[in-house]
């Protein structure tokens, strides 16, 4: 260390996010079980219910069980998945100290959000191409639309995954609690946004509710390509109010980051 | 009650790298910081020693900007305490060893210097001054604990800081490692960095060029180690801080 003192460097600009991004890809690549089951999982679990709807009597009005529930199924999993996995990776910094070391840095608390939001958006992709190509290619599951878009829509709903596990991870003091906010943010979410029950069927109060989470978009817009040969205006806004939902979830992460505590 | 950033500073002209006056700090229902005022000079060691849970880690976390203070202000390098400025010039090693334990020491490293704008040598040079380029290829968590601790001082050390607050970095190791850790800390100071160091051993003092000293939230004294033994004619400053604090702080 014979350059005392600081050095004159060039002006910061996206090296921060991008190295942000870089060393939670890395950090997720070394931990080659969780990088396998956020690729697997969704795809087994596809197969199941494949499996489970299989000698089911279909129902000749409309479109098979399967590729009903399969296709909203397809919206569902990435979101709840990639919740959960950013809601815990951040926590852990928190409470691992690095945080609160990285707030005393050049990182910008948007450079923090972001890197976190494109390094699991990745994973979240890899996800849903993953779903996607099993459930089309191997489980025979039907859309009247192109599984592109499918794709698509379930990988901007898990980066809404992803936004809204950073969100939930600034109330969370423990990896305990972080676990909790899953029931709690992505249950009601599942109950009400169609699967279940068609949301226009549900109690007008419900409906309201259900008016207002991301995940009824996210599987309206899956059922527009599951019945519509071609991409809906619908299908559009509804992937529209998805992102939104992404971005502003992402924006309120980074203001929950306080760089100074008591 | 009112949590707030230390209220703007008044100009000083002094050269001092740390400027703390009348700080209060407030956690919960009770003060932990009862009004210290201090200075640290730069390009020097000042060691900020006293008993566990004085609340050295509260005043260093004031210098760096992170903890929310009631009253009084600090300026860091003639700045007020967590300007933005100030976060490129600052390095921060907390008490436990903050790095990533599923990316390899070189990539800790790596990043931290990223986020600085550092280069690939700085980053070399840094591993190579806390002694672990054997280590550099490994994980995080395949450290021991001493090596943590330099892995997490790397970090700080990469960007070249004009000021290095460093939380008992030498607490865990082994005497050689800690001497030879203390030896480089030195070579820092002759380079022109400043370095405020805390720890809650006294055989420590020896090293500083000043001595802060806390008890129960506040500042007892600050002076040389020759003057601490001078003012309370004992040789061991163990015991000269002992005594100290049964004669009481001198004004």
């Amino acid at each position: 260390m014979t350059t005392w003192p600081a050095r004159t460097r060039p002006t910061v600009t996206l090296r921060p996010y991008a190295a942000t991004t870089a060393r939670i890809l890395r950090q997720l690549r070394n931990d080659h079980r969780t990088v396998g089951m956020i690729l697997v999982v969704p795809a087994v679990l596809m197969s199941l219910l494949y499996f489970i709807y299989a000698e089911a009597p279909a129902d000749p009005r409309g479109p098979a069980l399967f590729d009903r529930v399969g296709i909203s199924m397809l919206g569902i999993l990435p979101f709840l998945v990639m919740f959960l996995v950013t809601a815990i990776a951040m926590q852990r910094e928190r409470s691992s100290g690095t945080l609160e070391r990285l707030l005393t840095t050049p990182l910008s608390k948007l450079d923090l959000i972001g890197g976190y939001g494109t390094a699991f958006s990745v994973a979240a992709a890899g996800q849903a191409v993953v779903a996607c190509l099993v459930s089309f290619g191997l489980l025979d599951l039907q859309a009247a639309g192109n599984p592109g878009w499918v794709v698509l829509i379930a990988v901007v709903d898990a980066i809404c995954g992803v936004a809204l596990g950073l969100l939930a991870s600034a109330f969370a003091r423990t990896e305990f609690q972080a676990v909790q906010f899953m029931p709690l943010v992505v249950g009601p979410q599942i109950f009400l946004c169609g699967l279940l029950v068609p949301r226009d069927q549900l109690p007008r109060w419900l409906e309201i509710i259900s008016n207002v989470l991301p995940l009824s978009y996210a599987v309206d817009a899956l059922e527009q390509v599951s019945t519509h040969a071609e991409p809906t205006g619908r299908m559009a806004r509804d992937l529209l109010i998805v992102a939104a939902f992404a971005i502003v979830a992402l924006v309120l992460g980074a203001a929950t980051l306080r760089r100074r505590s008591a | 009650m009112t949590h707030r950033p230390a209220a703007p500073s008044p100009p000083a002209a002094s050269d001092s790298a740390v400027e703390v006056r009348d700080l209060v700090v407030r956690r919960g229902k009770r003060d932990v910081l009862h009004g210290i005022s201090l200075t640290v000079p730069r390009g020097s060691i000042t060691g900020l020693l006293g008993p566990s849970g004085c609340g050295k880690t509260t005043l260093m976390r004031c210098v760096v900007g992170t903890q929310l203070v009631r009253s009084g202000w600090v300026r860091v390098l003639g700045l007020d305490a967590g300007s933005r400025e100030l976060r490129r010039r600052i390095g921060y090693v907390t008490q436990a060893p903050s790095i990533y334990p599923d990316i390899s020491v070189h990539d800790n490293v790596a990043y931290f210097g990223a986020l600085s704008g550092c280069s690939r040598d700085d980053v070399a040079e840094a591993i190579e001054a806390v002694g672990l380029r054997e280590h550099a290829r490994q994980r995080g968590d395949e450290l021991s604990g001493g090596q943590r601790t330099r892995a997490s001082l790397a970090c700080a050390l990469v960007a070249g800081p004009d000021l290095l607050v460093l939380d008992e970095p030498t607490v865990g190791l082994d005497p050689v490692l800690r001497v030879e850790l203390w030896k480089r800390f030195r070579e820092l100071a002759a380079a022109g960095a400043t370095l405020l160091v805390s720890s809650h051993v006294m055989d420590e003092a020896e090293y500083c060029d000043r001595l802060l000293l806390m008890r129960e939230g506040r500042l007892l004294a600050q002076l040389s180690p020759d003057e601490l033994r001078a003012r309370t004619g004992e040789d061991n400053l163990e015991r000269a801080f002992l005594t100290l604090i049964t004669t009481g702080p001198r004004s």
